[in-house]
């Protein structure tokens, strides 16, 4: 190979400093970090289960979307037979109150940016 | 050419370096956001009323009574406080639900010059007409906003309008407005149980189905303290809506499009 070494030397020096950032995890013993979020502040159960929450979250909410507004059907009947009112705003928050430690945290780690709330409202960031 | 490669490859490392910078600043950014110390909202979602149902949801307006209080503005303040509708605080970006129009403006197939000075004078309340046959929903090409069946209530879906404005042109009321700023700050108070919009978003009336579907009348009828909004079912004979129109000679904005509007106006 014609300046074998050279882009071999390169090649090399190309991949540490793209995988950089895993190498300096290690090294900060963050390598195994995930983050945290919040526990809900009130509500013994979640609407489905947590684990399938934390999946298929995104699933849900479009499927309430549709269903609320496309189908007019605003209100679920729980398992324990309490109607929930199927709303990020007003269901989700209401027991995962805080949006920076429960949505922020897993979404900024993950680097996905969701726009619910270009139009949905916080109930806490608005003042009264 | 052998310059080029190296302006390229010079380019290419560079931007890999960034690549590996940005994701080292993200690490590195982590940390805990300051605690929050408000105290907690009760949740407004338990036992929902029972809702309101009707086979075709219709409004009338008595302008006779409208037209006593001049000065009158209930049904528009709290129908745009409810639905968090911005105020621009000027007429070429006004976004509007119901507002007040003067006669020649509202009826103006029905103007002339010789109609008595009161009606002349008057400044009547229009809104969106929740048409039977909705120019608006013929032309959107992404099916963002549709005739409910159930009820006849000409629907909006926010999520999906991509903002090309051609309901805005097809609909001859005026009904829709178009958001060409970002309408979140110019909203005097924000209402948690209502979304805004975002720019690049068309908006209307919807008949209040948010509240109906919690038992309540629509914002702008409860709000009127002169009786003369009626809201109702236009299939059932017995509602009041439908004895008004019995009772009393009405008329249609612009009945001669064959839209079928469906908010009368009691003359």
């Amino acid at each position: 190979m014609h300046n074998g070494g050279k882009i071999i030397i390169g090649l090399v020096i190309f991949l540490v400093l793209i995988t950089f950032p895993i190498w300096y995890n290690v090294a900060n013993d963050r390598a195994g970090y995930s983050p945290e979020i919040e526990k809900a502040a009130r509500g013994e159960n979640c609407v489905r289960d947590s684990a399938w929450m934390r999946a298929y979250h995104m699933d849900l909410l479009n499927e309430w979307r549709d269903q609320v507004v496309r189908q007019g059907s605003r209100f679920e009947s729980a398992a324990g037979g309490a109607a929930y009112e199927k709303s990020l705003s007003s269901t989700c928050l209401s027991c995962h109150e805080n949006k920076d430690k429960f949505c922020d945290r897993c979404h900024d780690y993950l680097g996905v940016d969701p726009y619910c709330w270009d139009c949905h409202i916080v109930p806490k960031e608005v003042q009264p | 050419m052998s310059v080029e490669r190296r302006k390229f490859l010079k380019l290419a490392g560079l931007a890999a370096l960034g690549v590996a910078g940005g994701a080292t600043g993200r690490v590195l950014a982590e940390d805990s956001p300051a605690v929050d110390t408000t105290p907690a909202r009760a949740s407004d979602t338990d036992s929902p009323r029972a809702p309101l149902t009707a086979k075709r949801w219709a409004m009338v307006i008595d302008v006779t009574k409208c037209r006593e209080q001049a000065n009158c503005n209930d049904c528009q303040a709290a129908c745009h406080v409810t639905h968090n509708v911005p105020d621009f605080g000027n007429p070429k970006d006004e976004v509007k639900w119901i507002w007040k129009e003067s006669f020649e403006h509202a009826f103006h197939d029905q103007e002339n010059e010789h109609l008595p000075e009161e009606l002349k004078n008057t400044r009547t309340p229009v809104l969106c007409n929740h048409c039977d046959n909705p120019p608006c929903v013929r032309v959107c090409p992404t099916q963002a906003t549709w005739r409910r069946e159930q009820d006849g209530i000409v629907m909006m879906d926010w999520h999906r309008c991509i903002g090309c404005r051609y309901c805005v042109a097809a609909c001859p009321y005026g009904s829709r407005s178009f958001n060409w700023r970002d309408p979140r700050p110019h909203i005097k108070q924000i209402q948690t149980e209502f979304p805004t919009r975002t720019r690049g978003v068309v908006e209307k009336c919807t008949f209040c189905e948010e509240r109906l579907v919690r038992g309540q009348l629509p914002a702008c009828v409860t709000a009127c303290k002169h009786g003369a909004l009626v809201f109702g079912d236009l299939e059932d004979p017995s509602s009041d809506l439908r004895k008004l129109l019995a009772e009393r000679f009405s008329i249609r904005r612009r009945a001669g499009l064959g839209t079928q509007p469906e908010v009368y106006y009691v003359l």
